[in-house]
């Protein structure tokens, strides 16, 4: 364990014939991502409190909460729109939100209106945290985000497009909306809110993935040279088989450092860390059968000549 | 590629050594040895670490602008009755941040030349006070311009900050901070406070404290008659008064205010002292009025009003309206602070109570050590000893990281530290691609020390291209993001750049004083 390496996950010389499934893997991806964009319209992402505005309080109850009494005191209220939800483990664990108010003066009248509902209720309650936000800052944060992504998607593309080949650049970035996509997909269907602390999750992944894509690209460009003559389908395949350790390596390490995260990380974490998880098997595998099958197409005739030619001059 | 010179190594060494200084502080207090000239910062501790409240306040412009307004309109009457000209129809116009006013008929010119005496310049301000502008319909428009208005709010966010501070400061809460964000808003931040409601009502309270007398002649009904106004009472809302809307006395005569409670009584009250301007108006409003009632009104609602029983000349009296030992406590402070220059609105607000810590703190602290510890067993399992040497550099990444987050008086919250994991989870490929490269090139037939030196060369192009493609994006989402996306895009840029100088320089530094001790026949790949 301390000196020599334990185990491969994939013995040398490996040879699978990847772009066997290249219409496979662009079909598969192009379906997921087009019912992600559905699912986005239809029905919406859960919209974190960041984005949506509104109130949340964290209470917990001296005994196992009454739900329907604790409703019927809030709607009592005034706060017709109070949604609960239970949290942690021991029944007792309240979250209260509220949908966002006019004013800022309505928003604090609601907080204290649902206090004393919930000391009528249930006295004795502690509120563990407060959190309220308004709808107009929200708005802006979202537009302001989405262009931001939109620059550094462009930036990628300029950077891959100056080291590799425009092919390169156009596999990677059109790789990258649709991992994106995907993980937006992913997020509507388990119901993870989309807050400021997700897109730092989906930030992280779009860097992990671009990483990936550059690798296994970095290693086609390298083969593109040595062997002049080797149809780019094989070549393609080569090289990805040779960055197979590497690549199964580096995903296994991030995927074991969130995996704890999401199965005892509470609360605060879990959403970030299986954001992660997905994100981590989705730009893998995008790398091996979505961007490396664009770059098949959009080079086959063209890159194995561009690249040749300098070759065939100096020798 | 394995070889250092001297030089270089102690550079190296010494950038190491250097983060683990920057880091110390987040372990332990300031020792008395540490020298002067090297910065003691800290990591910040985010809310749900450490508890507290995080409020977002928005300062009320119009109301500022209604208030100049105002005085605007008494300034102007006051300036052509002085002129003796006549008027008609002056009023404010917040639409148009104006006072508008009708001249009579052939004094527009006399008007206007008198107007000019409101025109002023605040000390370095490039703006006057007001524009004067006579309008098609004949009518003088008196507006304030943007930049003066401008640099009144800011003026109005730097004066609340103040009072804020002063206010915090009373209640006794520590490490506050108080932070202006952006034209007009306020961030305020309280550690470790264990009743947010309190410290809230504290800041949120405008405290502006008039004396007005009541008009006991007013028929009572929602309708104020002119120069009346009818104010609630704050101990039972749906009760009101008619008071007169000139203000006999204002709470910015206040000296001094200290609750205690009344011998006679047993309740708490506020005593308060005025200052010789104050006093004067007290003694004169009281003496003026003896027998009548007299209303103590903070923020449009009437604490009480009582009857004047003998002028009040010596500038102090007491404040008595039901108070319990902490709003006694509380109303003085606010007073003592004085009072907003607008009502603040709180637009955004975060509390964390002492409770909810310890449990979520002790998962996410398990689970991000499991999370460490797990990639630490992966790259020894799976590289031997080169994985060992890259866990090396993984612990002193950490150290980097921590230092450069301390220097930059970061905040950390859960989630931040899950993203510095996923850093470091991440930062490995650099040294999988180092290894992988190696193990290549002795499998292709090289000698330990070639193969050593081959590898390195070669995946170093690919970590630079890999590493520079995501340092990139995000600096580009650092430029153009949010203020929270940027947070973040600074945390991961900090972290690209320690890997790059741990993952290849000081595993190659430490590879090399390997090999060249060691001289192995053959490489653990």
């Amino acid at each position: 364990m301390f000196y020599r390496p334990m185990f491969r996950f994939v013995p040398d010389g490996t040879k699978i014939r990847f772009m066997n499934g290249r219409f496979a893997g662009l079909i598969v991806s192009a379906v997921l991502s087009t019912a992600s964009i559905i699912l986005f319209f239809a029905p919406g992402l859960n919209l974190g409190l960041d984005f949506r505005g509104g109130v949340v309080l964290q209470v917990q109850t001296p005994q196992t909460a009454n739900f329907p009494a604790l409703r019927a005191a809030l709607a009592e209220a005034g706060l017709k729109d109070a949604a609960l939800q239970t949290f942690g483990s021991g029944g007792n664990g309240v979250l209260i939100s509220l949908e966002s108010r006019d004013s800022a003066a309505a928003t604090q009248t609601s907080i204290q209106e649902a206090e004393t509902a919930l000391n009528q209720v249930a006295p004795g309650s502690k509120i563990l945290s407060t959190q309220a936000i308004g709808a107009a800052v929200s708005q802006q944060l979202f537009a302001q985000g989405l262009e931001a992504l939109g620059l550094s998607f462009v930036m990628i593309l300029a950077y891959i497009w100056f080291r590799f080949e425009w092919q390169f650049a156009v596999g990677a970035v059109a790789t990258l909306v649709l991992d994106t996509t995907k993980t937006i997909g992913f997020m509507v269907l388990t119901r993870i809110p989309f807050d400021l602390v997700t897109i730092a999750a989906i930030l992280t992944i779009i860097g992990y993935s671009t990483n990936d894509k550059v690798v296994v690209y970095d290693r086609v460009r390298e083969n593109l040279r040595k062997y002049k003559s080797m149809p780019l389908r094989e070549l393609i395949d080569l090289s990805i088989n040779e960055t197979l350790n590497r690549t199964l390596g580096t995903s296994g390490t991030v995927f074991l450092a969130a995996l704890p995260l999401a199965l005892f990380g509470g609360n605060a974490l879990s959403g970030f860390a299986w954001i992660m998880l997905f994100g981590i098997v989705v730009g893998t595998s995008s790398s091996i059968f979505i961007a490396a099958p664009i770059l098949l197409f959009l080079g086959e005739h063209r890159l194995r000549r561009s690249a040749a030619m300098p070759k065939t001059a100096t020798s | 590629m394995l070889y250092f010179s001297r030089a270089k190594t102690i550079g190296i060494l010494l950038l190491c050594g250097l983060g683990i200084l920057l880091s110390l502080p987040n372990l332990s207090a300031r020792p008395g040895f540490w020298p002067g000239f090297l910065p003691w910062n800290q990591v910040h501790l985010g809310l749900d670490l450490r508890g507290g409240s995080y409020l977002l306040l928005q300062i009320d412009t119009s109301a500022i602008v209604k208030q100049d307004l105002n005085s605007l309109v008494d300034e102007t009457r006051q300036t052509l009755v002085h002129a003796q000209l006549g008027y008609t129809g002056l009023h404010a116009d917040p639409a148009k941040d104006a006072v508008v006013l009708h001249p009579l008929d052939g004094q527009t010119q006399q008007d206007l030349t008198a107007l000019q005496k409101l025109i002023s310049y605040a000390p370095g301000a490039t703006s006057p006070s007001v524009a004067i502008a006579q309008q098609p319909d004949g009518s003088i428009a008196i507006s304030i311009p943007q930049a003066t208005q401008a640099a009144r709010n800011a003026q109005a966010v730097q004066q609340a900050i103040t009072i804020i501070q002063r206010r915090i400061d009373g209640s006794g809460v520590l490490n506050a901070t108080i932070q202006r964000q952006g034209q007009n808003q306020i961030v305020v931040q309280l550690p470790g406070i264990s009743d947010p409601e309190r410290v809230k009502t504290l800041i949120g309270t405008t405290a502006h404290l008039t004396f007005q007398m009541v008009d006991a002649n007013a028929a009572p009904g929602p309708i104020a008659p002119l120069g009346d106004e009818v104010l609630p009472m704050a101990s039972n809302p749906s009760q009101s008064m008619d008071v007169y809307s000139t203000v006999a006395v204002d709470g910015a005569s206040l000296e001094n205010a200290q609750a205690s409670t009344d011998p006679q009584s047993g309740e708490w009250v506020v005593n308060f002292t005025l200052n010789a301007l104050g006093a004067r108006q007290f003694a004169d409003i009281t003496t003026a009025n003896v027998g009548k009632l007299f209303a103590i009104v903070l923020d449009g609602k009437i604490i009480e009003a009582p009857v004047i029983r003998e002028p009040i000349t010596g500038g102090s009296g007491q404040i008595s309206g039901n108070f319990t030992a902490q709003s006694a406590t509380d109303l003085a402070l606010l007073l003592r602070a004085g009072a907003l220059p607008a009502p603040l609105n709180i637009v955004e607000e975060q509390s964390v109570g002492p409770e909810l810590g310890a449990d979520a703190i002790r998962a996410g602290a398990m689970a991000l050590g499991l999370g460490f510890v797990l990639v630490l067993a992966f790259m020894g399992t799976f590289y031997g000893l080169f994985g060992w040497f890259a866990n090396v550099a993984l612990v002193m990444n950490l150290v980097l990281m921590l230092a450069i987050l301390s220097v930059m008086g970061a905040t950390l919250t859960l989630p931040g530290m899950a993203g510095i994991l996923l850093t470091l989870g991440m930062a490995v490929d650099a040294n999988v691609l180092i290894n992988e490269r190696v193990r290549e090139e002795v499998k292709n037939g090289r000698k330990p020390l070639a193969a050593l030196e081959a590898g390195y060369k070669r995946a170093y192009g690919t970590i630079i291209d890999s590493n520079v493609t995501t340092l990139l994006a995000h600096v580009t989402l650092f430029i153009f993001g949010s203020p929270p996306v940027r947070g973040f895009a600074v945390t991961i840029c900090a972290g690209i750049i320690t890997t790059m100088f741990t993952a290849t320089v000081l595993v190659r530094l430490i590879t090399g004083r390997w090999y060249i001790s060691r001289r192995p026949a053959a490489l653990p790949v």
